[in-house]
């Protein structure tokens, strides 16, 4: 058969109707201020792993608050739990302790 | 109670146009002013958003409300305030004393001390600088400089500083620094065309007439840049530029430059005097440390002891158009209260 280059698409939308959002809701059991970013970007400024990995915190609460969670634990583990974040971050997010949480639920679930 | 006497304790916005009406209603107004003069911050503050028109000018029209009917008392350092019955009696520093059925409480705001958010460099580096220094060099005349002399090519404004920050203490948003960076904005590319303009905001919050407008015009017709993220840090170069640290939320990634002039967006604090005043008259704060009204939609006005009422940003950050359409419903709140018509007896 002749090949013609055409293949299927993973879909890219974040589907809430599919997607499993309970890391988030162990998280912020464990951490109420999880809910309350609004990701303005300082924890990531800020963020020695961020100039030199693509990880992302801000990014990464945002994802596993959308049910986006695949390669959780590798992307965890780019943190070095430094806490400069918990410093800067102007709504008192705990960052730290969030990172401890997503490894337990990650475990967990 | 002396129904005709009112103590107004403030000279700025607030204090100038409620004195006004409530003179206007031929009541006895005394304005009881800290300062030199009155007019408050406005006299530090050259133009004004969205109109770009002179802050003098608004202040001339202010000032021809508080004509000879008013009593103006400068340099007044109230020392204590006694309520007898309905009645109050102030006593300044220097043993003067007044009587009123009424105090009005138009003691307004301070501007966040930058040097508070260490990690942005104010009164560390030469080139940080606050919005309300930048308003200084504008009302001056001067051209706008760098600490050596040169002329800066490269100009960053940061938005929320001191405003909607719990490390600092103060959770709320000061309203007005967003479009003042705009404004701001456009007068240094105004003074200096050949620059290059960046705010970094959290969210733009353009919500007052024609703000929106004046945002868009920053965009397109001056080309000011704004990138969606809050400093981490500011740090100083060899050559006295500024280093920025920030998240671009919108590329997602962390982003770094230099600048040659930084421009901090100061907010609102209470004021040193509402605080004093506060304490001498038992006023109960909110949350956000500004006095608390009786009630958030109705009782704007009304503060907790009986014949104590408010006007303009003692009670929240305030743009100076609010300031003034609260201060005439503050004079009409205290004149119906001295005039013990039942509408100001309403509670909810």
């Amino acid at each position: 058969m002749i090949d013609f280059g055409y293949n299927l698409n993973k879909d890219r939308q974040i589907d809430f109707d599919v997607n499993n959002r309970k890391i988030a809701q162990y998280v912020k059991k464990n951490e109420p201020t999880f809910s309350v970013c609004i990701s303005c970007g300082t924890c990531t400024a800020t963020c020695s792993a961020a100039q030199f990995t693509d990880f992302n915190f801000r990014k990464l609460m945002i994802l596993i608050n959308r049910g986006e969670t695949l390669k959780l634990k590798n992307e965890i583990s780019k943190c070095m739990l430094c806490g400069k974040c918990f410093l800067a971050c102007p709504r008192n997010v705990n960052t730290r302790n969030i990172i401890l949480n997503i490894k337990k639920a990650v475990d967990l679930l | 109670m002396d129904k005709k006497k009112v103590i107004v304790i403030g000279g700025g916005i607030a204090g100038m146009e409620s004195s006004s009406f409530l003179a206007a209603m031929l009541y006895d107004v005394t304005i009881l002013e800290k300062s030199d003069k009155l007019g408050g911050h406005l006299n530090n503050w050259e133009r004004l958003f969205p109109t770009m028109r002179l802050g003098k000018e608004v202040l001339d029209y202010l000032s021809q409300g508080v004509n000879n009917k008013v009593e103006v008392v400068c340099n007044a350092e109230i020392n204590q305030i006694e309520k007898k019955g309905k009645n109050f009696k102030l006593t300044l520093a220097d043993g003067r004393t007044f009587d009123a059925g009424a105090i009005l409480v138009a003691t307004g705001y301070d501007i966040f001390d930058a040097r508070k958010k260490e990690e942005y460099g104010y009164k560390i580096y030469d080139n940080v600088i606050t919005s309300a220094d930048l308003e200084m060099m504008f009302s001056e005349g001067k051209e706008i400089r760098l600490a050596d002399g040169r002329t800066p090519k490269r100009i960053g404004f940061v938005h929320c500083v001191g405003s909607r920050d719990e490390k600092v203490g103060n959770a709320y948003c000061s309203k007005v620094c967003c479009v003042t960076a705009v404004k701001q904005s456009v007068e240094i590319k105004n003074h200096i065309p050949q620059s290059e303009v960046f705010c970094f905001y959290m969210d733009m919050r353009m919500f007052g007439m024609h703000f929106e407008f004046m945002y868009k015009e920053a965009q397109e017709k001056y080309g000011v840049n704004f990138i969606r993220g809050r400093l981490s840090e500011a740090c100083e170069n060899m050559d006295g530029s500024i280093v920025v640290k920030v998240e671009d939320t919108l590329a997602g990634r962390p982003l770094r430059m230099s600048l040659d002039l930084l421009v901090l967006m100061v907010g609102f604090v209470p004021s040193a005097g509402s605080n004093e005043v506060g304490k001498m008259l038992g006023l109960h704060l909110g949350p956000n440390k500004f006095f608390k009204t009786m009630d958030q939609h109705t009782l704007t006005n009304v503060s907790n002891v009986e014949g104590v009422f408010y006007a303009g940003a003692c009670t929240a950050p305030k743009t100076i158009t609010n300031t003034i359409t609260d201060a005439r419903a503050a004079a009409a709140t205290v004149a119906s209260y001295l005039n013990e018509h039942p509408i100001c007896k309403r509670m909810i």
